[in-house]
């Protein structure tokens, strides 16, 4: 068998978490966006970052500050995972690396501040 | 996103055949982003614990400058940018367009870092140092990992202008930009973390 008929046969191994086309040979076929993607994406992120700063000197909005602002960096997180990182567009088994990761820093986080009882203020 | 606007790059990889059907590399180094958001995950934690609690001052309110850090966080982003725009030449085989954007990167992280060290010392002028309560313990240990973090970004990126500029660094290596851009992108999403919860997030002055 020859490599590249063998490093085929393993990627129809890797089960639905692989990404299509990946791994020919060690030939790697990826899929990413275009440089005007990034841009777009890019300004979106600039818009959002000025809206957060815009919203902290906002007076009236002051009870809605605190989700507003998480929500936003939600979005900023989100946009620079799937697109800059490539999540979207690369193999699932990645996304559920770091998913692991980040369920365990937020989990984290939640025991620390219920121990301490920071939400009760 | 229109999907037929996706470009399709094809590139030799140097790993050889894994059990996984991916590069081992590439697993590698999502399992480091993993286990390095569980570091930041305390840091943060601590800071959100403690930053409230100092019993002197001064105050997370008495020292941010929000429009100077405001800055300091596009100049992050614009350098996420020039660090995909970097990749994607790589990919095309467009190795002097890849240098400038790799190059660009490195600058605005020198950027971010300078302006990290220039309000670390304004806080030092404002009698805030490592020892002075919680709140400055925990925000220099938090914002100076992060800021370790993007200074061995920079180390990378210089390494890899080294090796482009020594002709070894073509479409071939994509994949070791993409590493680094990983890291990258990585250093960027704890920045956009940091910057809501250390900074916008009002702390009140105890009483």
């Amino acid at each position: 068998m020859s490599e590249a008929e063998r490093a085929t046969e393993l990627s129809s191994q890797a089960g639905p978490g692989a990404a299509p086309g990946l791994h020919p040979g060690s030939g790697h076929v990826a899929r990413h966006p275009t440089p005007k993607e990034y841009v777009r994406i890019a300004i979106i992120l600039a818009i959002i970052t000025a809206a957060e700063v815009a919203i902290y000197y906002i007076e009236a909005i002051e009870d809605l500050l605190i989700p507003l602002l998480f929500l936003f960096a939600l979005i900023k997180f989100t946009l620079v995972v799937l697109w800059f990182m490539h999540l979207k567009f690369d193999s699932r088994t990645y996304a559920r690396f770091f998913m692991m990761g980040l369920a365990g820093a937020i989990t984290l986080f939640l025991i620390v501040l219920l121990t301490f009882r920071v939400f009760a203020g | 996103m229109a999907s037929d606007a996706m470009e399709v790059h094809t590139y030799e990889s140097e790993h050889l055949a894994t059990s996984t059907g991916l590069p081992n590399i590439k697993l590698a180094m999502w399992l480091f982003l993993a286990s390095d958001c569980m570091l930041f995950g305390a840091l943060i934690s601590t800071y959100v614990l403690y930053r409230g609690a100092s019993v002197v001052g001064p105050y997370p309110n008495d020292v941010f400058d929000i429009p100077y850090t405001s800055v300091s966080s596009f100049v992050l982003l614009a350098s996420s940018l020039t660090m995909v725009l970097a990749l994607a030449a790589l990919q095309r085989g467009d190795v002097g367009r890849s240098r400038v954007w790799l190059l660009a990167t490195a600058l605005l992280g020198m950027t971010f870092v300078g302006g990290q060290v220039y309000e670390f010392t304004t806080f030092a002028h404002e009698e805030l140092t490592l020892t002075t309560n919680l709140f400055s313990t925990s925000f220099y240990v938090l914002t100076g990992f992060h800021g370790t973090h993007v200074a061995i970004g920079i180390l990378m990126l210089l390494t890899l202008l080294t090796f482009s500029f020594a002709g070894r660094l073509g479409p071939e290596k994509a994949e070791t930009v993409e590493m680094v851009g990983l890291y990258w992108h990585f250093v960027d999403i704890v920045w956009i973390v940091i910057f809501t919860v250390v900074y916008l997030i009002p702390t009140g002055n105890p009483a």
